[in-house]
């Protein structure tokens, strides 16, 4: 099982699903990090945790804990 | 028409919502020219926010709220904004929407639409869609929706007057034929279990007022608040069976179709919003790197953002304090004339006794002056955070600390509050603390708001120079750094050890944050929080700070003398009064001097002597002598004898020494008032524990009086350690040559910098952390606990400093690096833990798979 912590920066992957429950999934959800979203991860922090996400619009930042309980598809490649 | 459509009740009430950063506070502010805090840093609005503004046909009640990304609340801000559209119900909620970022504010206006509020939408940051290159057609929006649509770029105070009109159409039009409108998403294969579910609920009157569809839907996703509403408006006698179907419907849900529920609503909604969108929306992005992804290339690049970060702080710092700190040689000659002016009313000195209402006015005055002068730090320290939080960065530094901060058990999220509770040097722990309230994960909220007060407040500062001034002036510069970083080594060590221990039950939540797009800051919003966090301060100033000198200083001039003891000093004052006399038996300037203008010419003398101690130069000097002459012309010549008056001489000499014989005996009765006072009995009945610190009553008392706010610590020594009238020394010197006489040593100030790093948060805070814990046991624990941890450490290091035979620098330089060490060592072995339980997690996922 592949998880959005296991995206290396400039990697792009698309949302599964979540493992996490209650009230983080639905920040999760309300930040717009839905299944079948393609999400890109930009970069980690210095010390190497939160990271930051890029999704359509917006620039999200979470901890890779939470990074873990986000399933992803295999890296898609970019159609250019 | 329906004009008076609205005169049922009081006007109309308007509501602003939307999701964080989408400039609802800046609407607020172009719709009611009110002051707002606006920044670009998701959650500043942490309160509702009220204010008004007529058009033609009305008053309209407006009122920002705190961004919520959905209506499922998530920390205690977005419970605020719904809680308040669900009973306020607002005639017309205008929702502000991010036009830039549509796609997924679109989710919350889906939401608003479920709970049955008559919405107008607010396309706001047009300016920013259309730069990214991105069209939107309004009325296909606007139809598709079927809402009213207003374009606004709330940051130029474009679209006011369009939005107003749009805001009173739709309050007009509820009020003449109130609309439900159609549900806006249809969730499929949920429908069944929605519509039981509104069967269930919709014969309860008591729900009366709370959409029926709406409940039903978050009673499916298992939203906890909507568990609460149907629990407080029914009792649980009738809740706890709807709640019971709720559970079963889910669990037949997700087993049929193997999904969640949330992740199925969500994804209906995805698909209504991509069919508004689909058409309407045009553009947007070109997988070109915007100007935000290319100065975060920079900004947040691994090596180069703790620089930045440093740079930052060290700007601020530079800017605000030192800066500040210069900018008040200026202003304060204007506090010091307001002074004189105040003095110059109150009713004169007497010979030995002041009326009270001078000296109580001089204290009060005094008290007020030192506050007042920080004024130009505070405006100038609270611009330079306005533009952090302003531009964006603020968002930034919280991700750049986030790791830090959490593994000591706080939140990226803290990084504000502490910052403007005075991280480095200078703040003030009330707005830090009321900062707090963005921080959605409980239990790091409430170390932050413990840990705040630990920061280098101003008020703070003074006593440090202080101590500095007399004890370190070798080590300045050494004790200045160790000061300043080691509140933030204290603070982390202090919120580890309270998440391990008291907060250890309290709830946590991740750090899951939008990083906002970089703005120009704009010099209005800048200069309006910068004022308005100020003001708070002024305010704090004019309220609490000078209700508690009221209280200090009669706790400090009670009960009083005693009659015998003032009798005896009353003696000795005419005794000094008859030898005067005496002495100008036979002098030309007998009738000058003596009978009822004996206390003018004494007060005059003084007066006089100060002035010539305060003038700089000698034009200043020649300026004192004209003012005096004019002043008085018949006294002049006693305090200046005219070169060859030879009774002139003499009168002077015998004036002098008339004049010192007074102060001798006020500074007498002024020690023997001070120690029986109230508060000196507390201060010396606290010095059986006080001892092993170091602190003898005065200290005591300095440090007691403290507690009203900071700044009367300094206050208090100085008039503890007071001049007299004449005496110009600084309280540096004063207090040096006082408390150097009775042994005091660097390691006894060493003990008082400790203690007073680690004091209790001021009177002002700890209401504030009543206001932001919402109890009194809080309230209680920040002020006894830092007490306890203060004296303990501060007597920890005097005791054993004073066996070891160690000097002050030898002390402060063991403390510091001693913390230092405990800091990594518990940063380190918290890794190691966390790292473990991760790997126990993991390994029981895997065997769970
Ligand atoms: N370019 C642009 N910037 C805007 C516009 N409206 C607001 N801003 C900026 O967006 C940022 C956020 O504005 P706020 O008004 O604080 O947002 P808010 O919705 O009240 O935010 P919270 O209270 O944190 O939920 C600030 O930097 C504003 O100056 C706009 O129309 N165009
Ligand atoms: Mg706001």
């Amino acid at each position: 099982m592949k998880t959005l912590n296991d995206v290396q920066p400039g990697g792009r992957v698309r949302i599964r699903r979540h493992l996490s429950t209650g009230a983080v999934r639905q920040r999760l959800l309300d930040l717009g990090l839905m299944p079948n979203v393609l999400v890109t991860v930009v970069r980690s922090a210095p010390l190497n945790d939160p990271i930051e996400v890029k999704l359509d619009a917006s620039n999200v930042s979470l901890r890779r804990r939470e990074a873990r309980t986000i399933e992803v598809s295999a890296e898609e490649t970019d159609h250019v | 028409m329906s004009e008076h459509a609205s005169s049922g009740h009081q006007g109309v009430l308007v509501a602003l919502a939307g999701q964080q950063n989408a400039g609802k506070s800046t609407l607020f502010n172009v719709l009611t020219g009110a002051r707002q805090h606006v920044a670009n840093y998701p959650g500043v609005t942490v309160d509702k926010k009220y204010g008004q503004y007529a058009d033609d046909a009305g008053t309209v009640h407006t009122v920002d709220l705190p961004g919520t990304y959905s209506l499922t609340s998530f920390s205690l801000e977005e419970r605020v904004a719904r809680e308040f559209l669900l009973d306020e119900r607002p005639d017309v909620t205008v929702n502000v929407v991010d036009a830039s970022n549509l796609r997924r504010s679109l989710h919350l206006t889906l939401q608003l639409l479920e709970l049955e509020l008559p919405t107008v939408l607010a396309l706001n940051m047009m300016d920013v869609a259309e730069s990214n290159g991105v069209r939107i057609d309004k009325t296909a929006l606007a139809e598709r929706l079927g809402l009213p649509v207003v374009a606004t770029v709330g940051r130029k105070g474009e679209g006011r007057e369009p939005l107003r009109a749009a805001i009173r159409a739709e309050a007009t039009r509820q009020a003449a034929a109130p609309t439900a409108p159609p549900p806006p998403v249809r969730y499929g294969a949920l429908e069944p279990a929605i519509v039981q579910l509104i069967a269930r609920t919709a014969p309860q009157a008591g729900l009366d007022g709370v959409p029926r569809r709406w409940l039903a839907l978050q009673l499916l996703q298992g939203d906890a608040a909507a568990a609460q509403v149907l629990e407080k408006r029914l009792g649980s006698e009738l809740a706890g069976p709807i709640r019971e179907d709720a559970r079963r419907f889910i669990e037949a849900f997700e087993s049929a179709e193997g999904i969640e529920v949330s992740d199925h609503v969500v994804a209906c909604r995805d698909r209504v919003v991509e069919t508004l969108l689909d058409g309407a929306v045009i553009g947007a992005d070109d997988g070109r790197p915007s100007v935000t992804d290319r100065i975060d290339r920079v900004v947040l690049n691994r090596w180069a953002a703790p620089l930045f970060l440093v740079a930052t702080v060290f700007a601020i710092y530079q800017v605000s304090i030192v800066w500040g700190y210069e900018l008040t040689t200026y202003t304060w000659p204007f506090l010091a004339k307001l002074r004189e002016l105040i003095a110059g009313v109150l009713p004169s000195a007497n010979f030995l006794v002041d009326p009270y209402s001078r000296s109580l006015g001089l204290w009060l005055v005094d008290s007020a002056n030192t506050l007042l002068n920080y004024v130009p730090i505070f405006l100038i320290l609270f611009a330079a955070i306005a533009i952090i939080e302003d531009s964006g960065y603020m968002a930034r530094i919280a991700f750049i600390l986030d790791k830090i901060l959490h593994r000591f058990g706080l939140h990226g999220q803290s990084t504000l509050p502490l910052i403007l509770g005075g991280v480095f040097a200078g703040g003030c722990a009330v707005p830090g603390v009321m900062a707090t309230k963005g921080i959605p994960d409980t239990r790091a909220r409430f170390a932050t708001i413990l840990t705040v007060p630990f920061m280098n407040c101003l008020a703070k500062v003074p006593l440090y120079t202080l101590l500095l001034g007399i004890f370190f002036v070798e080590h300045k510069s050494l004790m200045m750094f160790y000061i300043s970083t080691m509140t933030i080594i204290f603070a982390l060590l202090v919120a580890k050890l309270l998440t391990k221990t008291v907060l250890r039950g309290q709830e946590t939540s991740p750090f899951v944050m939008e990083l906002p797009q970089y703005h120009l800051p704009t010099v209005s919003g800048v200069l309006r929080r910068s004022f308005e966090r100020t003001w708070q301060y002024i305010q704090k100033v004019g309220t609490v700070v000078l209700a508690v000198a009221v209280v200090v200083f009669a706790l400090l001039h009670l009960p009083g003398l005693s009659a015998e003891s003032k009798a005896g000093y009353e003696e000795r004052g005419q005794a000094a009064v008859a030898q005067f006399e005496a002495a100008l038996a036979e002098n030309s300037y007998r009738d000058v001097a003596l009978g009822d203008n004996l206390v003018p010419l004494v007060n005059y003398f003084t007066d006089y002597k100060r002035a010539k101690l305060n003038a700089a130069g000698a034009a200043a000097s020649q300026r004192v002598a004209e003012k005096f002459e004019t002043r008085n012309p018949d006294f002049y010549p006693l305090v200046k004898p005219p070169a060859g008056d030879r009774d002139a001489k003499r009168a002077w000499g015998a004036l002098r020494k008339l004049a010192a014989a007074r102060q001798t005996l006020r500074r007498e009765m002024r020690e023997e008032r001070i120690t029986t006072s109230i508060l000196g009995s507390i201060g010396r009945g606290l010095e059986p524990v006080t001892q092993f610190a170091g602190f003898d009553w005065k200290i005591n008392v300095a440090l007691l009086s403290s507690f009203a706010a900071r700044e009367s610590s300094v206050a208090t020594l100085g008039v503890l350690f007071q001049q007299d009238d004449d005496q110009n020394a600084t309280l540096e010197e004063r207090m040096g040559a006082e408390t150097r006489a009775g042994g005091a040593t660097g390691l006894l100030a060493v003990s008082m910098l400790l203690f007073f790093a680690l004091y209790p948060p001021c009177l002002a805070t700890t209401i504030m952390v009543k206001v932001q814990t919402g109890s009194y046991k809080w309230m209680l624990f920040s002020i006894v606990f830092p007490t306890f941890l203060g004296l303990g450490v501060a007597s920890a290091v005097y005791s054993i400093g004073t066996a070891a035979g160690a000097s002050g620098i030898t002390a402060m330089s063991a403390v510091y690096w001693g913390a230092f060490a405990l800091l990594l060592l518990v940063g380190l072995l918290s890794e190691r833990q966390a790292g473990r339980r991760l790997r126990a997690r993991l390994s029981q996922a895997g065997a769970d798979a």
